[in-house]
C-alpha cells in the first residue's frame, strides 16, 4: 500500500522528506503529524471524547490487533481486541461517556506519551505515519503500562488533519497483566 | 448417569446448601485463602480433565506449540505420523526449558543448554560419545521427554490428566458431551480455532471467571451498555432472553459441568441473521440452516442455529456459543490472579465473508477489547478487592430460583452445579 522510494535520509541520518513526497498534493510534513499526535493524546488524556472522535473522517476505522500480532495483520481471518468500522467506533465513544461503561467509572487516569513519529509513505488514502507509544492507565491503586506502535493514515481535510485509519499494535508478548484494553490507546 | 449429586452439605466449610430453605451460600474465603487455592491444586487441577488446545491449532504432521496447562509448562505437537501428543518442556537432564519457540513445525526438539535433542515423538535422539555413560543409559526412559500421564480429545478437543488413574475423558464429559454435539453439529466439515489467541490476565480468582461466564442474571446491569449497542444495530428488543418461557434454562451436565441455553437478539454466524450482514450472508445462513434441518430435524437444527449456550466444563473451560463461539480457559498463578487463554472457533467450511462477520460480531461483546467483557473484569476485579472485608461479611448468596422446578438462565442453578462439584472434590481432599 505504500509507494517506494519517498523515504530518504540525510548524512547525518536525518530523515528528509522526498521531492515525491514533498510534491504530492495529499502528503503532511512530518511536524504537522507530530503537532497532531500530541494534540490526539492530550485529547484522550483528557477524556475530551468528543473532540477526539471529530478528528476521523467519516467512514474510518480503529483497530487493536492481538498483542505481538504482525503489522499487516488482517481482522477478517485473525482475532484481534477491537476491529471498529465507522459506526462502532462512533458507538464506543458514546459507550464510554456513559456511566454505566464500569471499566471506566469512575474513570482512570492516564497518560500517553508519542515518540519516534515518522512519515512511512503515501498510502492511497492520505500519509501513512507510523509513531511509537507508552500509555499509563491508573485505578483503584493499580498501574497498568501499554506500549507499542501506532499506524495510522492522515489525511488533509480543509486545513485540519483527518484520522483515516488507526492501528495499534502492542510490542508485548500478551496482555498480561494489563488485562484488557476499556481505554483507547 | 453416571455421576453422583449429593444432597447433603457434607463437606467443606466453604459451601453451604440448604434445599428445604432454598438458601445457597459461599464462602468468600473461597476466593482468597493461598490455602484453599494449594487444594483445589491438589483435589482439582491435578485430578480432572484439563483442556489443552484443539486439533486444528496443530492440523500437520510435525505442527507443534508450547502453552501452560494446570499451572505446568507443555507442549503439544503432532509426530511425523500425525499422532498428537502432550509433553511436560522441561528437559530430562537438567532441566531446562526445552521448546521456546510458541509454534512451529519441527521433527525433533533441542535443548539449548547441553544439546540433548529428541525426536518429537519425545524419545532421545543424540549422539553422544562412548564412555560418558553406561551402555543401558536411558533405557528406563530418563533421556526420553516426560509424556503427560493421560491425554484423551473429545470432537478435537484435546485435555490432559495429570491423575493417571481418573475415569476416562468420556465419563468425565459426562452429559457436557451432549452440547459439545450440538455445537459441533453446526458443519458437516471439522471446526477450527481462528488465527490469533486472546492472551490477558484478570486480578481475581477463577471461580468468579467460572460463575461470570454463564451468569444470566448480571447482564441487564453490567452489560446495559452493550444492549444500548445492540439496539444500534439490530432494533429494539423485547423479552431478550426468553426468560419465563421454556427455551432459557439451565441444566445439570454432572460432575460440575454445566449450562444456560436460551434465545437472544443478537447476530448468530450459524445461523441467525441480522440485517448488517448483507443478503448474500443471509443466503448461506438460509442454506445452513435447511441444511441442519434436514440432517437433524427442525427441533435440533433451531437448537444449534437460534438457541445460544454457555457452557462450563469443570473446573475450567467454557465454550459460549453465543454472537460468535468463543473457547476460553483459565488458572490461578494466585487466588486472586488469573491467566486467561481465549479463542475463537469457527465451521472450516464458512465463506470468507461470513468468517469476517463471525470476528466482527466476537469483537462487539467478548474480549479486551470488547463492549461487554471489560465491564466484567471490571465486577469481578471489585469482588476480590472486597473479600478483604469478607471477616465481617463472609459469604456470597447464589440462591435464585432455588424454588423454581425448572431454573431459567437469569437464575443461578448452574453456577450451584459447579460449586456442588467443587465442593465434592474438595471434602474428599479434605478428609482423606
Amino acid at each position: 500500500m505504500f509507494l517506494a522510494g519517498l523515504e530518504s535520509t540525510d548524512v547525518a541520518g536525518r530523515y528528509v522528506m522526498s521531492a515525491a513526497l514533498r510534491q504530492s498534493s495529499i502528503a503532511l510534513p512530518r511536524a504537522d503529524c507530530e503537532d497532531f499526535l500530541y494534540e490526539e493524546a492530550a485529547m484522550l488524556d483528557e477524556w475530551r471524547l468528543d473532540g477526539w472522535i471529530a478528528l476521523f473522517a467519516k467512514g474510518a476505522i480503529y483497530e487493536v490487533p492481538a498483542a505481538g500480532a504482525a503489522d499487516d495483520v488482517n481482522p477478517a481471518s485473525a482475532l484481534f481486541y477491537i476491529a471498529d468500522d465507522y459506526h462502532r467506533l462512533c458507538q464506543r465513544v458514546e459507550r464510554l461517556k456513559k456511566d454505566a461503561a464500569h471499566s471506566e467509572f469512575p474513570r482512570s487516569d492516564g497518560l500517553r506519551l508519542i515518540s519516534n513519529v515518522r512519515i512511512l509513505g503515501n498510502a492511497k488514502t492520505g500519509t501513512s505515519v507510523g509513531c511509537a507509544f507508552v500509555t499509563y492507565r491508573s485505578k483503584n491503586d493499580v498501574t497498568d503500562i501499554y506500549f507499542g506502535h501506532h499506524r495510522y493514515v492522515l489525511q488533509p481535510s480543509d486545513g485540519a488533519i483527518r484520522i483515516v485509519s488507526k492501528r495499534t499494535l502492542l510490542d508485548m508478548s500478551s496482555l498480561r497483566p494489563q488485562g484488557r484494553v476499556s481505554i483507547i490507546l | 448417569m453416571g455421576y453422583e449429586t449429593p444432597r447433603s452439605n457434607a463437606g467443606t466449610p466453604w459451601v453451604r446448601e440448604d434445599r428445604d430453605n432454598h438458601r445457597f451460600k459461599v464462602a468468600r474465603r473461597a476466593f482468597i485463602d493461598k490455602d484453599v487455592l494449594e487444594l483445589e491444586r491438589r483435589a482439582i487441577f491435578d485430578c480432572c480433565w484439563i483442556y489443552v488446545g484443539h486439533e486444528s491449532e496443530i492440523p500437520n504432521a510435525n505442527d507443534f506449540l508450547t502453552r501452560s496447562v494446570a499451572g505446568r509448562d507443555i507442549v503439544f505437537n503432532r509426530d511425523r505420523a500425525g499422532n498428537v501428543h502432550a509433553f511436560f518442556n522441561i528437559c530430562p537432564h537438567r532441566g531446562a526449558t526445552v521448546v521456546r519457540e510458541r509454534r512451529g513445525n519441527a521433527l525433533g526438539f533441542q535443548c539449548f543448554y547441553h544439546g540433548w535433542a529428541f525426536s518429537n515423538t519425545g524419545t532421545f535422539a543424540t549422539r553422544i560419545a562412548n564412555g560418558n555413560y553406561p551402555d543401558d543409559f536411558g533405557k528406563d526412559k530418563c533421556t526420553d521427554l516426560t509424556a503427560v500421564p493421560r491425554l484423551e480429545n473429545y470432537r478435537g478437543l484435546y485435555f490432559l490428566n495429570l491423575d493417571r488413574d481418573a475415569i476416562s475423558l468420556a465419563d468425565y464429559l459426562a452429559d457436557a458431551k451432549r452440547y459439545i454435539d450440538v455445537v459441533m453439529d453446526q458443519t458437516e466439515a471439522s471446526m477450527e480455532i481462528v488465527g490469533g489467541t486472546q492472551e490477558y490476565s484478570i486480578r481475581a480468582n477463577w471461580k468468579l471467571l467460572v460463575e461470570n461466564s454463564f451468569d444470566g442474571y448480571h447482564a441487564a446491569t453490567t452489560h446495559s451498555t452493550y444492549f444500548d449497542y445492540l439496539t444500534s444495530t439490530v432494533g429494539s428488543m423485547t423479552q431478550p432472553f426468553g426468560n419465563g418461557t421454556n427455551q432459557s434454562r439451565a441444566v445439570d451436565l454432572g460432575n460440575g459441568h454445566a449450562l444456560v441455553e436460551y434465545p437472544a437478539p443478537w447476530g448468530r454466524p450459524i445461523a441467525q441473521w441480522i440485517p448488517a450482514w448483507g443478503d448474500a450472508v443471509k443466503a448461506e445462513l438460509d442454506s445452513k440452516f435447511a441444511r441442519l434441518a434436514k440432517l437433524y430435524g427442525e427441533d435440533r437444527a433451531h437448537q444449534i442455529a437460534h438457541l445460544n449456550r454457555n457452557i462450563v466444563i469443570f473446573p475450567n473451560l467454557v465454550i459460549n456459543d453465543i454472537m460468535a463461539l468463543t473457547v476460553r480457559t483459565f488458572y490461578p498463578d494466585e487466588p486472586g490472579f488469573m491467566t486467561v487463554n481465549a479463542w475463537a472457533m469457527a465451521p472450516k467450511d464458512e465463506s470468507a465473508d461470513l468468517r469476517k462477520w463471525r470476528l466482527y460480531n466476537f469483537l462487539e461483546f467478548l474480549g479486551p477489547g470488547g463492549f461487554a467483557t471489560p465491564d466484567d473484569v471490571e465486577a469481578l476485579e471489585s469482588c476480590q478487592r472486597s473479600y478483604r472485608n469478607h471477616e465481617q461479611a463472609g459469604w456470597n448468596d447464589i440462591s435464585k430460583g432455588m424454588m423454581k422446578a425448572a431454573p431459567a438462565t437469569d437464575d443461578e442453578e448452574q453456577m450451584r452445579c459447579f460449586w456442588r462439584g467443587w465442593n465434592r472434590r474438595m471434602s474428599q481432599a479434605v478428609t482423606s
